[in-house]
C-alpha cells in the first residue's frame, strides 16, 4: 500500500468566508502581519494503485469546479 | 399527474414537499436505494443533508441509485426540481451548472426572502408570468451559488437564470444573486429557496405553490398533446 495525500483547497479568486475569519481571528492573540489565509481539507489515504489517485480527486474528493487539489505519495511509509 | 419526492438518508424536508406536491397532484415518495421511479411524470429531490452530507454538501447522493434513473430521466427530458440539498446534489451530479459553497457569513441563516423570477418560460415558473415576485423562506448553511464568471455570462444567455434574490435580500453571497438555475434543456431546476415550506397562507405565503401548480400545467399539456 502506498500512503498519499490529498491537498484540497478553494480556487483563487474564490471568496473564503473560512480563511477571513481565521485571519481576523489571528491579530486578537497578538499575532499580527497575517495575511491571505485559505483554509482547505487535507485527505489522507493508503492506496494499492497510487495513479487512481487523480480520477478519485475528479469524481469524489475535490470538486474541480470550485476546488484545486495537490497529489503528494508520502515515500516509504508504513501504511500497516 | 403524479410527482415523486425522492428521500435519501438524512432528507428532512421530503414529507412537506410531498404534502405540498399532494395540493396540486398525486404525489409518492421514492426511496434512495431503488432504481425504479414508478412512472412518475416529474421528479422532487428535496432538502435535508442526504448521507450526512459528509464531503461536501450533495457529493455522496450523486451516487445513489436513484440517482442513476434520475439522471436517465431528466435526459430524455423528464423535469426534476431540486431543492436546497436537491439543488446541490443536482450540481454536484453534473445535472445544473455550477456549485453551491458555504455561505459567505459563514451562519445558518433562516428567513422568508423575496425573489424575482427572471424566466417565466419553462416548466418551473410558467404560473409566474404575470406576477414575477414570489415570497419564499430560505434555510441553509451551504447555498452561495458560484460558477465561473463566463458561466456566468453564458446562463444569463440562454435564459437559464430562473430566480434572483430581489435587492437586499441575497442571504448568503450567491454571485449576482442567483436563487434558482436552469439546465439548458429547461427541464432540470435547482433553487435554495422553499416553496414547499410556501403552500398556504398559515405560513405567510402561498407563492411557493406557484412551482408545483407550473409543473401539473406543464405535464398535462404535454398529456393532453401525446
Amino acid at each position: 500500500m502506498t500512503r498519499a495525500r490529498v491537498l484540497i483547497r478553494p480556487k483563487e479568486g474564490i471568496l473564503d468566508p473560512q480563511g477571513q475569519a481565521v485571519e481576523r481571528a489571528l491579530p486578537a492573540l497578538g499575532f499580527d502581519g497575517v495575511a491571505n489565509v485559505r483554509v482547505g481539507r487535507l485527505v489522507e489515504l493508503d492506496v494499492e494503485d497510487a495513479s487512481q489517485v487523480p480520477e478519485m480527486c475528479e469524481r469524489l474528493l475535490a470538486n474541480p469546479l470550485i476546488e484545486d487539489y495537490e497529489i503528494l505519495v508520502v515515500e516509504g511509509a508504513n501504511a500497516g | 399527474m403524479r410527482f415523486g419526492v425522492i428521500r435519501f438518508p438524512g432528507s428532512c424536508d421530503e414529507v412537506d414537499a410531498l404534502l405540498a406536491c399532494r395540493r396540486f397532484a398525486d404525489a409518492d415518495l421514492l426511496w434512495h436505494a431503488d432504481r425504479d421511479l414508478g412512472g412518475v411524470d416529474a421528479v422532487v429531490i428535496p432538502g435535508g443533508f442526504s448521507y450526512g452530507d459528509y464531503l461536501r454538501a450533495g457529493a455522496i447522493a450523486r451516487f445513489s441509485p436513484v440517482l442513476g434513473s434520475v439522471s436517465e430521466f431528466a435526459l430524455a427530458g423528464g423535469p426534476v426540481l431540486g431543492i436546497c440539498n436537491g439543488f446541490q446534489v443536482l450540481c454536484e451530479a453534473g445535472l445544473l451548472p455550477g456549485a453551491l459553497l458555504p455561505n459567505a457569513g459563514l451562519r445558518f441563516v433562516c428567513r422568508q426572502v423575496e425573489l424575482e423570477v427572471v424566466n417565466a418560460d419553462n416548466p418551473f415558473t410558467r404560473a409566474c408570468e404575470d406576477d414575477r415576485t414570489l415570497s419564499i423562506p430560505v434555510k441553509h448553511t451551504t447555498g452561495r451559488y458560484y460558477a465561473p464568471e463566463a458561466a456566468l455570462d453564458e446562463l444569463e444567455a440562454q435564459g437559464q437564470i430562473v430566480l434572483r434574490y430581489a435587492h437586499g435580500h441575497n442571504p448568503n453571497g450567491s454571485l449576482r444573486d442567483i436563487a434558482g438555475v436552469l439546465n439548458r434543456q429547461k427541464n432540470v431546476m435547482g433553487l435554495m429557496p422553499h416553496p414547499e415550506h410556501a403552500v398556504d397562507p398559515l405560513t405567510g405565503s402561498a407563492d411557493g405553490g406557484r412551482l408545483f401548480n407550473s409543473l401539473v400545467a406543464h405535464v398535462s399539456e404535454l398529456a393532453a398533446a401525446a
